[in-house]
């Protein structure tokens, strides 16, 4: 008997089937990947296993749990199971630790609630527990709220907890997805190494994940179960369109169709721009620091690094949005300066936005040809009503809608059609440079092909520029033609696509492309990943801003900002480039 | 339309439009004015008979025509000093908003004082200043509300500068004042439009309360508060003189209160699906 056994599992709201006639098993001490784009029911499944779905969800089927039957239990026989041994992780650590209740109270609960450990047994056992994970200085952060922590010691916190109890299986719902890749490899590292014989149910979206890491895999398509077997088997022979699917559309580091080299003329050029924030009056955050880049007709710069390494303050400094402290932007050969509202409306109309979350950036009150016309409005305010709308609907089918979606509201789209919407929006002015920051990020696989597809076409068309923001190297690597790394506000290293990632100079670029997980059973798993985390920006190392975390750094490291230097086609920013191998 | 699909909305909205029309109607109907006083029915209970529907008062006046007056001076009362909050209000939290700064500072600490201002001391005051007039019932009412509704659409415009379609828009080119009215008054609308069917149950208590102190509505004119302040001396013996128009009042300020809920849970329900 298998211990977690799911069968004929239906989930229906109102009018809305979430999850069909499903069955899977899950053995003890085994690691299952379940595996399905956004809506394709993972996480509803979870939740029913847990008994969390809201009293809306009509559940049919069964669910048993080492022999007891979870659909319809009472509240105390769940509460038996839950955490004592099945435990949880989320993907939002912050939203599942009570920000009211320090660390070592919140864990302490579980200890006490099902009679674990006792007296003076209990604090030792969590402040163990809490080193486990990895947390340093465990005694402190034992007494410490989670908004003290960032976001990869929240989720160690959370793994703390699920696996506190020693639970007979782990439910991970997407639990590195708010996570930096390198903070992403650390905790799969960790979850790896604890787990022990804790079976492992893994939901995720991310085929890279679970190729290396779990042995069965079970594909999700709209609520159903499309594809099961072993990991190795199904990633050479997939038994299902939407697995194969799923396959082709992850995209992958370790092999790419690089694009060639681009020739056009240089056409935006930034100077050591440099980007700070008043933080609450006292001190300043540096969040960009010289940092220069130029940029050609038909090329596409990404820009990558970690959370807080300042890409995002970049592009907004350079686009007026927010004030630049120093440096300078030339556009065309033109200076830009100063917000965007005193830039001159040519200007304004050649350098456009695409944003990450395409729900929040198209007004909610507004149909969409409004908002993708009223670029036109301030543009070409001579323009008949007819006319805009031709355009309008000219934009949309370059996107691949069509003139139906003109009258429907943003919520009534879909992730993917909401950010053609902004696209359209973006191109439907004719730019010259267009600014992606994390513009695919939201996507689910398939969706984000045809947005990326859809780039490149524009680019092809006019000539467009990219600067595209991610933290997705396996993306860039795939996109790009150069590649602009950056690390607590300072660039690292800029190169060609081929270059950067053949032969990184600079170790922090090394430590970032080995930690993108790769779509590939076979492939070997990087089992040295980059340790620790961003440190604050309020008070950046001293010397290279990278060497605590630095394998090869030396004393001269720790006192001496390097220079930007160009070795054999890159521009880096080590002492050591000249002198350590990375190419592998 | 699904917005009366939803019940607190469609059964409260229709009670209230009730309401108001049997008090716009009534009086016309009925034959019995509100001033005239007959000393031989004096204190009549509710009868069909010369149509006192309602009775009459210890002046021998017809209730019925005088609670339909009642109720339109306080529905007027109330929706006129909303309308007029909301403007300002809406107006002025914008721009506060909006602009930010220095001029968001010296606008908010301008509310801040009027807000120390007690209420009551500033009606008298009013009063004491400009004589008894129906009008200052308006501005007295008017000078307290806007306050909420300011303070209430600058947090929200706060917020929603900072979205990124508002980030979207500056970047095209699209001018402050546009930013403003197209992008960010719209989202305000949901709140706003809640906010306002609360402050009229508000408008409609300060105003029996101030008539019940006798700083309101003068005789032979009246309202819900007068009437009510009339019948709690009659009670005894007359229980319809005040059952009567403090239930009206009581519904009328239930329906607005489960309107402003309904609505609430409309607007937030259409951005959530």
């Amino acid at each position: 008997m298998s211990l977690l056994e799911i069968r004929s599992l239906s989930i229906r709201y109102a009018d809305a089937v979430v999850v069909d006639d499903l069955t899977l098993s899950v053995d003890e001490g085994e690691s299952v990947g379940l595996v399905g784009e956004s809506g394709s029911g993972k996480s509803q499944t979870a939740l029913a296993v847990l008994g969390l779905l809201p009293r809306q969800a009509r559940i049919d089927g069964s669910i048993r749990f080492d022999g007891t039957e979870l659909v319809g239990a009472a509240t105390d026989t769940l509460n038996q199971l839950r955490a004592q041994r099945i435990g949880i992780v989320f993907q939002d650590p912050m939203q599942a630790l009570n920000p009211y209740l320090r660390i070592g109270r919140q864990m302490r609960e579980i200890l006490v609630q099902h009679k674990l450990a006792h007296g003076n047994d209990v604090d030792a056992r969590v402040v163990e527990m809490l080193a486990r994970v990895g947390l340093p200085d465990a005694e402190r952060q034992f007494r410490s709220y989670p908004h003290q922590l960032s976001g990869g010691m929240r989720q160690r916190v959370m793994l703390a907890s699920a696996l506190i109890a020693e639970p007979d299986l782990l439910i991970a719902d997407e639990p590195t997805t708010a996570l930096d890749v390198t903070v992403q490899a650390q905790i799969l590292d960790m979850l790896e190494e604890l787990r022990d014989n804790t079976a492992l149910l893994l939901i995720t979206h991310d085929l890279g994940i679970v190729a290396g890491r779990c042995e069965r895999m079970l594909v999700l398509e709209k609520g159903r179960l499309v594809d099961a077997g072993a990991t190795t088997s199904l990633f050479a022979s997939p038994g299902h369109e939407h697995t194969r699917l799923l396959l082709d559309t992850a995209p992958r580091i370790d092999r790419a169709d690089i694009p060639p080299p681009a020739t056009g003329v240089t056409i935006l050029g930034i100077d050591s721009a440099s980007v700070s924030y008043a933080e609450r009056g006292k001190e300043r955050l540096q969040a960009v620091q010289d940092v220069s880049l130029s940029l050609r007709t038909g090329e596409t710069i990404a820009v990558v690094g970690e959370s807080g390494s300042g890409k995002s303050s970049f592009v907004r400094a350079l686009l007026g949005l927010v004030p630049m402290q120093s440096g300078r932007v030339v556009y065309a050969g033109a200076p830009l300066e100063g917000p965007v509202e005193r830039r001159a409306k040519a200007q304004r109309r050649d350098l456009q936005l695409v944003f990450q979350d395409p729900v929040s950036a198209l007004n909610p009150q507004m149909r969409v040809h409004s908002i993708i016309g009223e670029s036109l409005l301030v543009h070409e305010p001579l323009l008949s009503g007819g006319a805009r709308l031709t355009r309008v609907i000219e934009s949309l089918e370059q996107v691949g809608l069509d003139a139906g979606y003109l009258r429907r509201f943003p919520h009534e789209l879909s992730g993917g059609q909401a950010q053609r919407v902004a696209i359209a929006r973006a191109l439907i002015l004719g730019p010259k440079v267009l600014i992606c920051d994390e513009a695919v990020a939201a996507l689910d696989g398939s969706v984000r092909e045809q947005v990326l597809l859809l780039l490149r076409k524009a680019q092809a068309d006019t000539g467009l520029a990219i600067i595209f923001i991610s933290h997705d190297l396996a993306v860039v690597r795939a996109i790009s033609h150069r590649v602009l790394v950056m690390y607590l506000g300072r660039l690292v290293e800029i190169a060609d696509n081929a270059t950067l990632f053949s032969s990184p100079r600079h170790p922090y670029t090394r430590a970032l492309i080995d930690a993108v997980p790769v779509p590939d059973p076979v492939a070997p798993l990087n089992k040295a990943p980059l340790l620790g985390e961003v440190p604050s920006p309020l008070s950046p190392p001293t010397g290279c801003v990278f060497h605590p975390r630095c394998d090869y750094a030396i004393d001269v490291c720790a006192v001496k900002l390097p220079a930007t230097r160009d070795i054999k086609g890159s521009r880096v920013a080590c002492h050591r480039a000249d002198e350590i191998e990375l190419a592998r | 339309m699904s917005l009366l699909r939803n019940r607190a909305i469609s059964v409260s909205g229709a009670i209230i439009v009730a309401t108001a029309a049997c008090a716009v109607v009534g009086p016309w109907i009925s034959p019995n004015d509100y001033i005239s006083t007959d000393f031989d029915r004096l204190l009549l209970a509710p009868t069909t008979a010369g149509a006192h529907l309602f009775g009459t008062d210890d002046l021998g006046r017809d209730l019925f025509v005088r609670t339909m007056l009642g109720i339109r001076v306080t529905l007027l009362v109330a929706i006129v000093a909303s309308f007029v909050s909301l403007i300002i209000g809406v107006a002025y939290g914008a721009i506060a908003g909006f602009v930010g700064g220095r001029v968001d500072a010296a606008m908010m600490r301008f509310v801040d004082t009027l807000y120390a201002l007690p209420f009551i001391f500033f009606v008298i005051l009013l009063m004491v200043a400009f004589e008894r007039n129906f009008l200052l019932i308006f501005v007295a009412i008017g000078a307290v509300n806007w306050l909420d509704m300011a303070r209430i659409v600058r947090g929200q415009t706060l917020s929603l500068k900072e979205r990124e379609f508002v980030a979207a828009a500056r970047l095209t080119g699209v001018s402050t004042g546009r930013i403003i009215f197209r992008h960010i008054a719209p989202n305000l609308i949901g709140i706003v439009v809640v906010y306002m069917t609360l402050t009229i149950p508000q408008a409609i208590l300060v105003e029996s309360f101030l008539s019940f102190l006798g700083l309101g509505v003068q005789e032979p004119r009246t309202s819900l508060g007068a009437l009510v302040d009339a019948g709690v001396n009659l009670m005894e013996g007359a229980s319809w003189t005040l059952l009567i128009p403090a239930g009206l009042l009581a519904v009328l300020l239930m329906c607005f209160n489960f309107l402003g809920d309904g609505l609430r849970d409309f607007f937030d329900a259409r951005h959530t699906t």
